[in-house]
Protein backbone atom coordinates (compact mmCIF):
# COMPACT_ATOMS: atom_id res chain seq x y z
CA UNK A 1 0.00 0.00 0.00
CA UNK A 2 1.58 3.31 -0.87
CA UNK A 3 0.13 6.49 0.79
CA UNK A 4 0.62 10.02 -0.56
CA UNK A 5 2.08 12.63 1.72
CA UNK A 6 1.34 16.20 1.12
CA UNK A 7 4.63 18.36 1.98
CA UNK A 8 4.46 22.11 3.03
CA UNK A 9 6.61 24.42 1.32
CA UNK A 10 9.58 24.29 2.71
CA UNK A 11 10.32 27.43 4.87
CA UNK A 12 13.83 28.45 4.86
CA UNK A 13 15.70 28.52 8.11
CA UNK A 14 17.59 31.98 7.02
CA UNK A 15 14.85 34.51 6.21
CA UNK A 16 14.86 36.21 3.06
CA UNK A 17 15.82 39.72 3.35
CA UNK A 18 16.45 41.96 -0.01
CA UNK A 19 20.14 42.79 -0.22
CA UNK A 20 20.24 46.29 -0.13
CA UNK A 21 23.44 47.29 0.17
CA UNK A 22 25.40 44.52 -2.02
CA UNK A 23 24.24 45.75 -5.25
CA UNK A 24 25.51 49.71 -6.00
CA UNK A 25 27.56 50.05 -3.81
CA UNK A 26 30.48 51.91 -5.31
CA UNK A 27 28.64 52.57 -8.47
CA UNK A 28 28.77 55.95 -9.42
CA UNK A 29 26.94 57.74 -12.84
CA UNK A 30 27.60 61.51 -14.21
CA UNK A 31 25.16 63.15 -15.90
CA UNK A 32 25.62 65.97 -18.58
CA UNK A 33 22.50 68.34 -19.24
CA UNK A 34 23.41 70.47 -22.23
CA UNK A 35 19.69 71.14 -23.17
CA UNK A 36 17.84 74.34 -21.90
CA UNK A 37 14.01 73.60 -22.61
CA UNK A 38 10.91 72.11 -20.29
CA UNK A 39 11.38 68.91 -21.47
CA UNK A 40 14.69 68.42 -22.29
CA UNK A 41 15.41 69.32 -18.63
CA UNK A 42 13.54 66.51 -16.74
CA UNK A 43 15.26 63.46 -18.22
CA UNK A 44 18.22 64.24 -16.40
CA UNK A 45 16.58 65.74 -12.91
CA UNK A 46 14.43 61.99 -12.68
CA UNK A 47 17.24 60.01 -14.17
CA UNK A 48 19.53 61.77 -10.99
CA UNK A 49 17.21 61.63 -8.54
CA UNK A 50 16.01 57.88 -8.97
CA UNK A 51 19.85 56.63 -9.08
CA UNK A 52 20.59 58.69 -5.94
CA UNK A 53 17.62 57.11 -4.05
CA UNK A 54 19.31 53.83 -5.34
CA UNK A 55 22.41 54.48 -3.51
CA UNK A 56 24.43 55.56 -6.22
CA UNK A 57 26.70 58.44 -6.36
CA UNK A 58 25.61 61.41 -9.23
CA UNK A 59 27.25 64.16 -10.12
CA UNK A 60 25.60 66.37 -12.71
CA UNK A 61 27.58 68.59 -15.04
CA UNK A 62 24.96 71.89 -16.40
CA UNK A 63 26.76 72.94 -19.92
CA UNK A 64 25.39 75.27 -22.75
CA UNK A 65 21.71 75.48 -22.87
CA UNK A 66 21.25 73.45 -19.86
CA UNK A 67 22.77 76.36 -18.03
CA UNK A 68 19.14 77.86 -17.94
CA UNK A 69 18.70 75.08 -15.47
CA UNK A 70 20.90 76.42 -13.05
CA UNK A 71 20.28 80.10 -14.03
CA UNK A 72 18.17 81.71 -11.57
CA UNK A 73 16.71 84.03 -13.86
CA UNK A 74 15.14 81.45 -16.06
CA UNK A 75 15.60 77.92 -14.32
CA UNK A 76 11.69 78.24 -12.75
CA UNK A 77 10.42 78.93 -16.19
CA UNK A 78 11.87 76.65 -18.83
CA UNK A 79 9.47 76.04 -21.88
CA UNK A 80 8.70 73.71 -23.96
CA UNK A 81 8.21 73.93 -27.77
CA UNK A 82 6.19 71.59 -30.28
CA UNK A 83 8.39 72.93 -33.28
CA UNK A 84 10.73 70.33 -34.93
CA UNK A 85 8.79 67.74 -32.22
CA UNK A 86 6.79 65.23 -34.31
CA UNK A 87 6.35 62.89 -31.04
CA UNK A 88 3.52 65.98 -30.34
CA UNK A 89 1.26 64.20 -32.09
CA UNK A 90 0.16 67.50 -33.86
CA UNK A 91 0.23 69.04 -37.17
CA UNK A 92 3.65 70.54 -37.57
CA UNK A 93 2.52 74.09 -38.80
CA UNK A 94 0.78 74.57 -35.43
CA UNK A 95 3.96 74.80 -33.54
CA UNK A 96 4.34 78.40 -35.01
CA UNK A 97 1.71 79.48 -34.14
CA UNK A 98 2.21 82.87 -31.98
CA UNK A 99 1.07 81.21 -28.51
CA UNK A 100 1.84 77.60 -28.96
CA UNK A 101 4.83 77.65 -27.10
CA UNK A 102 3.19 79.07 -24.21
CA UNK A 103 0.06 76.82 -24.35
CA UNK A 104 2.45 73.42 -24.78
CA UNK A 105 4.28 74.65 -21.88
CA UNK A 106 1.18 75.24 -19.68
CA UNK A 107 0.39 71.76 -20.84
CA UNK A 108 3.56 69.98 -19.78
CA UNK A 109 3.63 71.86 -16.88
CA UNK A 110 0.40 70.79 -15.41
CA UNK A 111 0.78 67.21 -16.41
CA UNK A 112 4.09 67.05 -14.56
CA UNK A 113 2.65 68.84 -11.56
CA UNK A 114 -0.15 65.91 -12.04
CA UNK A 115 2.57 63.32 -11.06
CA UNK A 116 2.93 65.67 -7.81
CA UNK A 117 6.67 65.60 -9.79
CA UNK A 118 8.59 69.05 -8.81
CA UNK A 119 9.27 72.27 -10.41
CA UNK A 120 12.80 72.30 -11.70
CA UNK A 121 14.30 74.28 -8.77
CA UNK A 122 12.42 72.04 -6.20
CA UNK A 123 13.68 69.23 -8.11
CA UNK A 124 17.90 70.42 -7.75
CA UNK A 125 16.62 71.10 -4.11
CA UNK A 126 15.46 67.45 -3.37
CA UNK A 127 18.65 66.12 -5.97
CA UNK A 128 21.07 68.58 -3.65
CA UNK A 129 19.46 67.11 -0.05
CA UNK A 130 19.75 63.74 -1.61
CA UNK A 131 23.52 64.31 -1.93
CA UNK A 132 24.26 65.35 -5.87
CA UNK A 133 26.91 67.15 -6.39
CA UNK A 134 25.75 70.08 -9.57
CA UNK A 135 28.61 71.51 -11.52
CA UNK A 136 28.49 74.40 -13.78
CA UNK A 137 30.81 73.98 -17.24
CA UNK A 138 33.20 76.68 -17.50
CA UNK A 139 32.74 77.51 -20.69
CA UNK A 140 29.53 78.08 -21.05
CA UNK A 141 30.21 80.56 -17.99
CA UNK A 142 32.62 82.47 -19.79
CA UNK A 143 30.17 82.76 -23.14
CA UNK A 144 27.53 83.64 -20.90
CA UNK A 145 29.64 86.24 -18.94
CA UNK A 146 28.50 84.28 -15.80
CA UNK A 147 30.52 83.92 -12.29
CA UNK A 148 28.96 81.80 -9.71
CA UNK A 149 27.58 84.55 -7.92
CA UNK A 150 25.09 84.98 -11.10
CA UNK A 151 24.06 80.67 -10.57
CA UNK A 152 21.67 78.91 -8.68
CA UNK A 153 23.18 78.64 -5.19
CA UNK A 154 23.11 74.62 -4.89
CA UNK A 155 26.01 74.95 -7.51
CA UNK A 156 29.17 73.21 -6.03
CA UNK A 157 31.44 75.12 -8.58
CA UNK A 158 32.36 76.28 -12.34
CA UNK A 159 34.34 73.59 -13.20
CA UNK A 160 36.23 73.01 -16.86
CA UNK A 161 35.34 70.10 -18.96
CA UNK A 162 38.51 68.05 -18.00
CA UNK A 163 37.68 68.70 -14.08
CA UNK A 164 34.36 66.60 -14.79
CA UNK A 165 35.76 64.18 -16.66
CA UNK A 166 38.34 63.93 -13.44
CA UNK A 167 35.95 64.00 -10.79
CA UNK A 168 33.93 61.40 -12.95
CA UNK A 169 36.78 58.61 -13.18
CA UNK A 170 34.72 55.15 -13.24
CA UNK A 171 31.34 56.26 -13.71
CA UNK A 172 28.64 55.59 -16.19
CA UNK A 173 27.40 58.70 -18.03
CA UNK A 174 24.74 60.21 -19.34
CA UNK A 175 24.52 62.63 -22.20
CA UNK A 176 21.08 64.68 -22.43
CA UNK B 1 -0.95 41.63 -15.11
CA UNK B 2 1.30 40.54 -12.51
CA UNK B 3 1.13 38.01 -10.53
CA UNK B 4 3.62 38.43 -7.78
CA UNK B 5 5.30 35.35 -6.36
CA UNK B 6 4.65 34.47 -2.75
CA UNK B 7 6.47 32.58 -0.34
CA UNK B 8 6.78 32.66 3.51
CA UNK B 9 9.82 33.17 5.76
CA UNK B 10 10.56 33.82 9.85
CA UNK B 11 11.89 36.78 11.04
CA UNK B 12 11.84 38.04 15.09
CA UNK B 13 9.23 34.55 15.16
CA UNK B 14 6.57 35.78 12.81
CA UNK B 15 6.18 33.79 9.75
CA UNK B 16 4.81 35.99 7.08
CA UNK B 17 4.87 35.78 3.30
CA UNK B 18 7.09 37.91 1.25
CA UNK B 19 7.99 38.45 -2.43
CA UNK B 20 10.68 36.75 -3.81
CA UNK B 21 13.21 39.15 -2.59
CA UNK B 22 11.65 39.63 0.77
CA UNK B 23 9.34 42.20 0.77
CA UNK B 24 5.62 41.61 2.44
CA UNK B 25 3.39 40.78 0.07
CA UNK B 26 0.25 41.41 2.70
CA UNK B 27 0.65 44.37 4.56
CA UNK B 28 -2.10 43.00 7.28
CA UNK B 29 0.63 40.79 8.61
CA UNK B 30 2.53 43.93 9.57
CA UNK B 31 2.58 45.09 13.36
CA UNK B 32 5.03 47.14 14.88
CA UNK B 33 7.03 44.43 16.60
CA UNK B 34 7.61 42.82 13.17
CA UNK B 35 8.22 46.11 11.99
CA UNK B 36 11.50 46.31 14.46
CA UNK B 37 12.44 42.87 13.38
CA UNK B 38 12.53 44.46 10.11
CA UNK B 39 14.68 46.92 10.08
CA UNK B 40 17.01 44.62 12.09
CA UNK B 41 17.50 42.41 9.36
CA UNK B 42 18.73 45.49 7.67
CA UNK B 43 21.09 46.76 10.18
CA UNK B 44 18.06 49.72 11.17
CA UNK B 45 17.53 50.19 15.06
CA UNK B 46 14.31 51.97 14.51
CA UNK B 47 13.90 55.37 16.82
CA UNK B 48 10.88 58.26 17.10
CA UNK B 49 11.93 59.24 13.63
CA UNK B 50 11.98 56.06 11.70
CA UNK B 51 8.46 55.43 13.63
CA UNK B 52 7.18 58.80 12.06
CA UNK B 53 7.81 57.72 8.89
CA UNK B 54 6.47 54.25 8.90
CA UNK B 55 3.69 55.15 10.54
CA UNK B 56 3.07 57.79 7.38
CA UNK B 57 3.98 55.48 4.73
CA UNK B 58 1.71 52.89 6.78
CA UNK B 59 -0.94 55.40 6.18
CA UNK B 60 -0.60 56.25 3.10
CA UNK B 61 -0.50 52.92 1.32
CA UNK B 62 -3.48 52.57 3.43
CA UNK B 63 -5.12 55.36 1.38
CA UNK B 64 -3.31 54.92 -2.03
CA UNK B 65 -2.63 51.67 -2.10
CA UNK B 66 0.39 52.11 -3.31
CA UNK B 67 3.86 52.71 -1.61
CA UNK B 68 5.00 56.38 -1.09
CA UNK B 69 8.04 57.60 -3.02
CA UNK B 70 10.89 59.55 -0.93
CA UNK B 71 9.38 62.64 -1.90
CA UNK B 72 5.62 61.99 -0.76
CA UNK B 73 7.36 60.63 2.35
CA UNK B 74 9.48 63.93 2.80
CA UNK B 75 6.35 66.24 2.39
CA UNK B 76 3.81 63.89 3.63
CA UNK B 77 5.43 62.87 7.49
CA UNK B 78 7.47 67.07 7.11
CA UNK B 79 10.97 65.47 7.08
CA UNK B 80 13.78 66.61 5.00
CA UNK B 81 15.20 64.24 2.12
CA UNK B 82 18.34 65.39 3.58
CA UNK B 83 17.27 63.23 6.83
CA UNK B 84 15.56 60.71 5.04
CA UNK B 85 18.69 59.21 4.14
CA UNK B 86 20.36 59.55 7.25
CA UNK B 87 17.85 57.30 8.69
CA UNK B 88 17.27 54.76 6.15
CA UNK B 89 20.62 55.13 4.04
CA UNK B 90 21.68 54.22 0.88
CA UNK B 91 18.06 53.28 -0.98
CA UNK B 92 15.40 55.26 1.81
CA UNK B 93 12.23 54.62 -0.26
CA UNK B 94 13.14 50.83 -0.64
CA UNK B 95 14.00 50.62 2.79
CA UNK B 96 11.17 52.35 4.57
CA UNK B 97 8.59 50.25 2.71
CA UNK B 98 10.45 47.23 3.75
CA UNK B 99 10.25 48.17 7.39
CA UNK B 100 6.89 49.17 6.82
CA UNK B 101 5.46 45.93 5.58
CA UNK B 102 4.81 47.40 2.01
CA UNK B 103 5.95 46.80 -2.04
CA UNK B 104 8.78 48.21 -3.27
CA UNK B 105 7.16 51.80 -4.36
CA UNK B 106 6.75 52.24 -8.52
CA UNK B 107 6.76 55.98 -8.61
CA UNK B 108 9.44 57.57 -10.49
CA UNK B 109 9.81 60.71 -8.15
Amino acid sequence: MSTTEIHEPVTDTEPIVPSFDDADSGRKLAIICSKGSLDMAYPGLILANAALGEGVEVDMFFTFWGFDMINPKYMADLKFTMLGNPATHMPAGLGGVPGMTAMATHQLRRSIAELDVPEVPEFLEQIKASGGHLWACRMSADMQHLSEEDLWDGIEGIISASDFIEKTAGAQLLFI
Amino acid sequence: MTTTQSTTTTIGGHTVHVDQEGFLTDPDEWDPQLGEALAQQIGIALGPDHRTVIAFARADYTERGESPTLRRVSTGADVPVKTLFELFPGKPAKKIAYVAGLPKPRGCV
